[in-house]
């Protein structure tokens, strides 16, 4: 038996569990971070890449107007959506932690795990369908004399596939932020005579604020790196920062330039989550 | 009920009508006969799953996302396992930056997933395999494999295994005729996540996967063409395998959650 072995073999089993997760994310997730780093400093000579250590592409996307533009443009409206899919989203959760039974709130969470999961790329798809000029609601509006309404290829468009990928996340971690609302802090505001409406900002937002800000922040973080939605709902007009990658990449055959874009969307990505968890923790002033 | 309740729960309707709508949607349009979707309906036809079905990138394409997504299950599950297992069992010095590493890929970006592999898989040759496509959705799919898994071991009451231990068991053995038994339930549920997730992800498998599409590529491919009802029909099958997959997960999920009162 191989019970009381000497303490060499136990040394190795703390290993063997740490180092196959550690070892593979190293190689295949921080690796590629660094090379993309890297890669923002070489050169495309003569259609063909060139290790070198230049700063030209900085320099050529940081002039760029177009780039600007969609930076502007992706930040904005990702932090609409965040902003939106918070709002809607609320409303939802707060019933589902606080009113709704059992029952109803663990069919709901499964009906929003599920599409969270599900075929982002063809629900943007049937979308576009359901917006375009002839698509379903114009034709719908068309039966009864009304329309056409200019839908497919606007940033409303983009908000809506937002809105998809986003508000059944949102309305998730709302829940979880909102299911640990001391309920007697709400119990104790109405017997003090505070009505339900006013209870909600007065009690359940700002004991919830962690969650709920942490909620707007993954809305903010899943649009602003989104495609999808900015391409096939917004018609690229203007192109997001998505876009320009993958245009560097897939037509213009410039990798550096593309990586040079997505350092970027990181840094800007790291610093909104430094800031909003920052926002988040932070104590409330003294009052 | 109160009046206020009830003006909530046809919100909350409202709000899932709006998700799931795309949904039913692409479903009932893959049925339409005419090829520009739009109202009145006309007519039923299986014109476009019979194209789909004759379609032999389809075939590929789906042979293809079925080899990754076997393939991916089975490696971050266990990635999953031992990141679960380690953040339940030892203490050690930088165990914060080891489970901040484990858990961080989701919250990147797929589109920088996909331009940071390819940059890579180019300089190790791999660009454009389908074993590119595995490693960049093991990465991704991993986290949610520990998440499911951690959440089971927290019902595992820690000094179980000691018990073991003193009886005279290996530690490893104690892992295998203990604790994985204990975590089948999560494991389960995480292959099935973690495949679905994978047979879904379009991003990385575009960036890395060159001429060997995966399904959601390709129909990525038709998305910028013509719009057709085939997509309608390739859609729906993919989605079908997904949420089949994700409803599984769930109910395994589910059947771990009523088990724990019992233990």
């Amino acid at each position: 038996m191989a019970h009381g072995r000497p303490t060499k073999r136990r040394d190795m089993f703390p290993a063997a569990f740490i180092l196959p997760p550690l070892v593979w994310q190293a190689s295949f997730f921080i690796t590629p971070l660094v090379f993309l780093v890297w890669m923002s400093f070489w050169r495309v000579k003569n259609f063909r890449l060139t290790r070198d250590f230049v700063t030209a592409n900085w320099e050529r996307i940081y002039n760029a107007g177009f780039f600007y533009d969609a930076y502007v443009h992706t930040f904005t409206l990702a932090t609409v959506n965040a902003l939106v899919v918070s709002v809607l989203a609320f409303p939802a959760a707060y019933f589902l932690a606080f009113r709704a039974g059992p029952k109803v709130r663990q069919l709901a969470i499964v009906f929003l795990v599920t599409p969270f999961f599900t075929s982002y790329l063809v629900r943007i798809y049937s979308l576009q369908i359901i917006l375009a000029e002839h698509g379903i609601i114009n034709s719908a509006l068309g039966l009864v004399g009304l329309g056409p309404i200019t839908m497919l290829s606007t940033s409303f468009a983009t908000v809506v596939g937002f809105l998809t990928l986003t508000l059944p996340l949102v309305i998730l971690v709302q829940l979880l932020a909102l299911s640990q609302v001391d309920k007697r802090l709400m119990e104790a505001a109405s017997n003090l005579g505070v009505p339900p409406f006013e209870a909600v900002f007065k009690v359940v937002i700002p004991s919830a604020k962690v969650g709920l800000i942490m909620a707007g922040t993954f809305g903010f973080l899943l649009s602003f790196g989104d495609y999808v939605s900015p391409l096939f709902l917004g018609g690229s007009k203007p192109p997001t920062l998505s876009i320009l990658i993958a245009d560097q990449v897939k037509s213009g055959n410039n990798w550096p330039r593309a990586s040079v874009v997505a350092v970027t969307m990181v840094v800007t990505l790291v610093a909104v989550l430094l800031l909003m968890t920052s926002l988040a923790y932070a104590k409330r002033g003294k009052k | 009920m109160t009046r206020g309740d009830k003006i909530l729960s046809v919100y909350l309707a409202a709000i899932f009508v709006f998700i799931l709508a795309p949904i039913v949607t692409l479903i009932v349009f893959s049925f339409n006969a005419d090829r520009f979707p739009s109202l009145p309906w006309s007519g039923f036809s299986l014109e476009w799953y019979e194209a789909i079905a004759s379609d032999s990138t389809i075939h590929t394409g789906f042979k293809n996302s079925l080899i990754v997504a076997v393939a991916t299950a089975v490696i971050s599950t266990i990635l999953g396992f031992c990141a679960a297992y380690t953040d339940y069992r030892f203490k050690f010095f930088g165990k914060m930056g080891f489970l901040a590493l484990a858990a961080m890929p989701p919250t990147v970006p797929v589109v920088i997933l996909g331009i940071a592999n390819l940059t890579f898989m180019a300089q190790i040759n791999l660009a454009g395999t389908l074993q590119a496509v595995i490693l960049g959705h093991t990465v991704y799919c991993a986290p949610f494999a520990m998440a499911l898994i951690r959440i089971r071991l927290a019902d595992l009451d820690p000094d179980i295994e000691p018990a073991a231990w003193n009886l005279g068991a290996t530690r490893m053995t104690t892992v295998r005729q203990v604790v994985l038994p204990f975590c089948r339930p999560a494991i389960f549920s995480a292959m099935a996540i973690t495949a679905a997730v994978s047979f879904d992800e379009f991003m990385i498998a575009w960036f890395v996967s060159g001429i060997n599409e995966t399904l959601p590529v390709r129909i990525l491919a038709m998305l910028q063409g013509q719009v057709s009802p085939r997509i309608n029909a390739v859609g729906s099958l993919v989605f079908l395998v997904t949420i089949t997959l994700v409803l599984i997960a769930q109910a395994a999920v589910y059947s771990f959650r009523k088990t724990r009162r019992n233990v």
